[in-house]
């Protein structure tokens, strides 16, 4: 089977991308490095091609009911010009894809899936939506999606669109031109830090990404690739799927708990999650850090005392933070910060423990409210 | 460049005979590149034995993990603990400061038999890339 390309292929060569097989595409997983590539969109900005992706539109007096329908989160509740994040959930609550909602009028939404997922999630929609279905349409061949990413994203931007970014907070979206290329332009991103998210049409891509990076030069922008996408994800506690999610694990063992909306009314899987809500869940996804020097990878076993414990959904070493980090699911009466077990390395456990997350929160960033009831108990 | 004065293997370790009975090992330039970025470097313990083609350690990148083979038998002397808070010298500094172990050879002969001359080990990788 041929890998499929992205409309910045050319251009990734041109600037030296290492290209590598990823969900049945060539992508960059590289251009300077990894480690420098992190740090610059930790401290300036990096553009991601992130084309691969997939993009759904919903249309019609049908779209709200069936998003609400395959969806955790209330749709409802958007407004055109904010998107959510949410997921396409099995019967039993597990992930079929993890995605985003964009509202963009009354009767128009816009689905972001991941690009290995996208076929599957079609044909999910297909069989579970019936003929409401009817109103969803692909357009991932035609979209490209470029993500400026970085603490100097919006000053880059702001310098090739006449949309006051100022208004585009953070999961909304705006509607105009970039650089003269017209497309939707939204704050969010899989980073940790501050950016924004750009579909445009696929042939107008390049010229995009060269603008991108023209204007972008002075502030530090740099070409940056799916290993710092991965590095950059993992130390904000972003969810992989295929990874850290998929449907032998529901949305409430991911500890995504905040995107299954009950009282919305019913959609796919809502039982099985409303029940793992009241009753609890038996494993949940933790974060944990290596106590001892070594590089935790996804499928690594976990053990307490010899016995197994779980394991690695993902790890790696978190080059902001300096350490060796790794999510897992382990017991649900075990995952207070401070638990501690073994990662099996090629045959060597080394002790870990659980702690906090997300591993690295942006600096400035405001903190998540406390919830009602531990202020209530002060 | 490709030093001339070193041994290769096909598994991209390099060898330098330090003309005592003794030999240095590190990782090419080229394996460096390939790994990227290197974050940790385990290697075996001083008075370990190793036979020819034993893992001696391991080089882990941001990306993978990649096995490092001893190219001949011998019994470590020394490694380079610089790396343990320095893993990233292997990437800046392969034929040098990035050194992984020297050992006492259990044949004091040539391992220009066993192993590949600069030249050889050029010509290796650039059909590994083929």
């Amino acid at each position: 089977m041929s890998l499929r390309r992205t409309p910045l292929h050319a251009l990734h060569k041109e600037l030296g991308g290492r290209l590598v097989p990823f969900a049945g595409w060539e992508m960059p997983v590289q251009f300077a490095g990894v480690v420098s590539e992190h740090f610059a969109v930790r401290r300036q900005a990096g553009l991601f091609d992130v084309s691969h992706m997939g993009e759904l539109r919903v249309t019609g007096p049908e779209a709200l009911p069936l998003l609400q329908r395959l969806t955790p989160n209330d749709v409802s509740r958007l407004v055109p010009g904010r998107a959510q994040y949410s997921a396409l959930t099995t019967d039993s609550g597990g992930f079929v894809d993890d995605i985003i909602v964009y509202r963009r009028g009354e009767e128009s939404f816009l689905v972001v899936t991941n690009a290995a997922n996208t076929a599957r999630d079609l044909a999910w929609i297909r069989e579970r939506g019936g003929t409401a279905a009817e109103c969803v349409e692909d357009l991932s061949d035609e979209t490209a999606l470029l993500a400026l990413q970085g603490p100097r994203a919006p000053a880059i931007l702001q310098t090739l669109t006449d949309l006051d970014l100022t208004t585009v907070r953070y999961y909304r979206f705006a509607e105009g031109e970039v650089a003269g290329v017209p497309g939707t332009v939204a704050r969010m991103g899989y980073t940790g830090e501050d950016g924004f998210e750009i579909m445009v049409p696929a042939d107008r891509a390049e010229e995009l990404a060269r603008r991108l990076l023209d204007a972008g030069a002075s502030e530090g922008l740099v070409s940056t690739g799916l290993g710092a996408r991965d590095t950059l994800r993992l130390e904000a506690k972003m969810a992989l799927h295929g990874n850290d999610i998929d449907e032998d694990h529901s949305v409430e063992e991911a500890d995504l708990g905040w995107i299954v909306k009950p009282d919305k009314g019913d959609f796919i899987g809502r039982d099985a999650l409303v029940a793992q809500r009241e009753h609890g869940v038996t494993r949940k996804l933790v974060g944990f850090e290596l106590r001892d020097r070594g590089v935790p990878r996804h499928g690594y076993p976990i053990v307490v005392n010899g016995e197994p414990f779980g394991e690695v959904t993902s790890g790696g070493h978190a080059p902001f933070l300096k350490k060796s980090l790794g999510l897992a699911y382990l017991p649900a009466d075990a995952c207070e910060p401070g638990q501690a077990f073994e990662v099996v390395i090629r045959g060597r456990p080394v002790p870990a423990e659980v702690v906090p997350t997300p591993f690295y929160v942006r600096p400035g960033k405001k903190k998540k409210k406390k919830k009602r009831a531990a202020a209530a108990a002060v | 460049m490709t030093p001339d004065d070193l041994y290769y293997s096909k598994e991209h370790e390099w060898l330098r005979l330090e003309g005592d009975g003794s030999a240095t090992i590190g990782i090419t330039d080229h394996a460096q590149q390939e790994l990227g970025d290197i974050v940790y470097v385990e290697l075996p313990d001083p008075g370990s034995a190793l036979e020819a083609d034993d893992v001696m350690g391991s080089v882990e990148s941001v990306k993978a993990v990649s096995e490092i083979f001893s190219p001949v038998a011998g019994t470590v002397t020394a490694v380079n603990d610089a790396l343990e808070d320095a893993p990233e010298v292997v990437n800046s500094d392969p034929y040098g400061d990035g050194w992984l172990i020297r050992l006492r050879l259990d044949d004091a002969g040539s391992p220009a038999a066993t192993m590949l001359s600069a030249a050889d080990y050029d010509k290796h990788v650039a059909s590994e890339a083929d």
